[in-house]
């Protein structure tokens, strides 16, 4: 019999469509793993288990009647907590949000109900999605399922987390600077970033809007073709939406999985790489190029200069869009109002209630951002920033002049220890050095996992990025290599992963405040 | 996109006394550092009322990641032009025809407060008003 729970999306596609499962079977199978091991994870900030049941009785009426509304209609999928979804609380982690009900569905969520996904609930994040390893939420942190003492990543280390513990089989994250690559890359799970516009921002609440963007968290990179294709396309009601079709992802990802890369020019980004990264970081990387050569592809060296400025113009632009966005929480039309003692004007109260609902690191990112707009340093931070971003894209498209894609490591290390670098805010920040440059430029970019670090046993992952609207190259390249590395492995990665069921034993229920394993499984798992 | 009155907006008014008060200084050992006392203007600008102990925790802070991006002002030529998005765009219209929208209970719903099918908010003038 299949394991529906660590089966892929497609193949969970292929039992509905033979009749061998239903909707209703898998999406008790997700909910009942969720009620089993989230209690350590924390990859979940909500489940919704009788509307993901309720929509799935309506899939598995489509199917029997044979009109499935999508290819995916019936695979459940979990949803990052900083997209709206009409009667479904979105926090996005945030205290300011508590409780917070949305009367819209995000465009994306949407795409997601009308292709029949059953919802399973939402996902554990950085507050606001300003974070690297999902501590800044204010409901806790999400639990890497490698090992529990360490993080996710993030900012949607819920979503990587509910992927690579089999809490689902698909999920959504967010990308401002690395979101979702680099919890993939952590938890060796496939993220993809899709090309800026490729995917509608209505409903997503704004971090900074010129570099957000949705899409698709998985355990293949056919799966995460697949969910992109659901979720992508124009819409009107994002005026940054890219007025033309999504492309065939999916038929990109199956013929890459050929394993045939003859004429492919690979690029490697010189400036991604060397000092600052983890050994077993690069170790795994080369072996990937080395795959991707015998696959017939011709690596070359590219250098992309301006990049060493990316992370500082990245954190001037992304606080100075957070700073103005994040100033609608003014506690009068929704979200928490704190209401100081005495006669306190609106504006005493919208101090108090910023004051109490946002965390450390938003009110960091919201200083910094209206510092970086105050007159007088406006052109020498943001407009330099703005310009070093003109920079950036220069040197992709000198770069994919030579190169059809390119490569670097998702993130300098593996996954940290929790608590290691929350309060030291730069060394967090550079986690996002890789992945940052891809969302500046509005390049699309994917995290597959390339192997196990030697000296620590975790996963690391292998970054591809094309040029705009190329995202069917990511597909077909990740593909290629994914299928070449599980031939070596004799398995997909997330099979050497210690199992949950073993390490948490019978200590783990949903009430359960279980934080660590009784004992550290780290270097029993390669 | 929604914004308070007078908050941290770009370049709203209110900025420019960042700026009078000296704003980031240089100490003797040349670093960057922001005082307790400019975090305390800013978070003022921003509207977010922080206590003492947050203060000291923030301003060393903010200097480490001001010292960290300071390398952009040199980073970049006068004639390179900005990009303030990634990808080229140009005004997007639609038809002029009514689209649904929220009744009014729907927006009201997670409202802090709500009377007659309002919003229900503070005082908005001074006590001396």
């Amino acid at each position: 019999m299949t394991d529906y729970l660590r089966a892929s999306a497609a193949d969970l596609v292929t039992a509905l469509e033979a009749g061998e499962t239903t909707s209703v079977a898998l999406t008790e199978l997700f909910l009942g793993r969720i009620a089993a091991v989230d209690g350590a994870v924390n990859a979940f900030l909500h489940v919704d288990r009788e509307g993901a049941l309720a929509q799935a009785t309506a899939s598995d009426a489509r199917r029997a009647a044979g009109t499935p509304a999508s290819t995916l209609d019936g695979v459940p999928i979990a949803v990052k907590d900083v997209l709206a979804t009409e009667g479904l609380p979105t926090t996005c982690g945030s205290k300011i949000l508590e409780g917070w009900i949305p009367p819209y569905d995000a465009t994306v969520v949407t795409r997601l109900r009308e292709a029949g996904l059953p919802i399973l609930g939402k996902t554990n994040m950085d507050e606001f999605a300003m974070g690297s390893s999902t501590e800044h939420s204010a409901y806790g942190p999400t639990h890497n399922p490698w090992d529990l003492d360490r993080i996710p990543g993030g900012s949607g280390g819920g979503s990587a987390a509910a992927v690579a513990a089999f809490q689902a089989p698909l999920a959504i994250g967010t990308d401002t600077g690395g979101s979702i690559r680099q919890p993939g890359a952590v938890t060796g799970t496939v993220g993809v970033k899709p090309t800026y516009g490729g995917v509608s921002r209505y409903g997503l609440v704004a971090m900074a809007n010129s570099l957000d963007q949705a899409g698709p968290v998985s355990r293949t990179v056919l799966d995460s073709a697949l969910l992109h294709e659901v979720i992508g396309g124009h819409d009107p009601r994002d005026s940054t939406s890219i007025d033309q079709p999504v492309g065939a992802l999916a038929d990109a990802a199956r013929q890459g999985a050929s394993g045939d890369l003859t004429g492919l020019r690979v690029g490697v980004i010189k400036e991604l790489g060397g000092e600052g990264y983890q050994v077993g970081v690069e170790a795994s990387f080369r072996e990937s190029l080395d795959l991707l050569v015998s696959a017939g592809a011709e690596v070359v060296e590219v250098s992309c200069p301006s990049f060493v400025h990316a992370l500082a113009a990245y954190y001037l632009i992304m606080p100075s869009e957070a700073s103005s966005n994040l100033a609608k929480f003014d506690a009068m039309r929704y979200g928490l109002r704190v209401v100081p003692d005495g006669d306190p004007s609106a504006e005493d109260v919208m101090r108090a209630s910023r004051d109490a609902g946002f965390g450390d690191e938003v009110k960091r990112r919201i200083i910094l951002g209206t510092y970086a707009l105050s007159s007088g340093y406006y052109d020498a931070y943001y407009g330099q920033a703005q310009k070093v971003r003109t920079l950036i894209s220069r040197d992709f498209e000198a770069a994919f002049e030579q190169a059809d894609v390119l490569v670097s490591p998702t993130a300098p290390t593996t996954a940290f220890k929790l608590g290691e670098k929350l309060d030291d805010p730069l060394a967090m920040y550079l986690n996002d050095l890789a992945t940052i440059p891809a969302n500046l430029a509005g390049v699309p970019g994917i995290s597959l996992p390339s192997g196990l670090a030697a000296e620590d046993g975790l996963p690391v992952g292998f970054q591809v990025l094309a040029p705009a609207l190329a995202d069917d190259r990511l597909y077909r390249v990740g593909a290629a290599l994914e299928m070449l590395l599980e031939k070596k492995w004799g398995g997909p990665l997330l099979a050497q992963a210690p199992g949950l069921d073993t390490v948490l034993g019978g200590r783990v229920g949903r009430s359960a405040p279980v934080s660590r394993p009784p004992n550290s499984t780290t270097g029993e798992k390669a | 996109m929604p914004e308070i009155p007078g908050s941290s907006s770009p370049r709203g008014d209110g900025s420019s006394a960042a700026e009078e008060r000296g704003g980031v200084s240089r100490s003797t050992s040349g670093r960057i550092e922001i005082s307790r006392d400019e975090v305390a203007h800013l978070a003022d600008l921003a509207r977010i009322d922080l206590s003492d102990a947050e203060l000291e925790h923030l301003a060393p802070q903010l200097s480490v990641i001001l010292e960290s991006v300071a390398s952009i002002k040199e980073a970049a030529a006068d004639e390179i032009p900005p990009t303030s998005h990634a990808l080229p765009l140009t005004n997007v219209f639609r038809d002029d025809v009514v689209t649904p929208g929220l009744t009014a209970e729907q927006a009201l719903a997670m409202a802090p407060a709500s009377e007659e099918q309002r919003f229900s908010v503070p005082r908005i003038l001074g006590e001396e008003a």
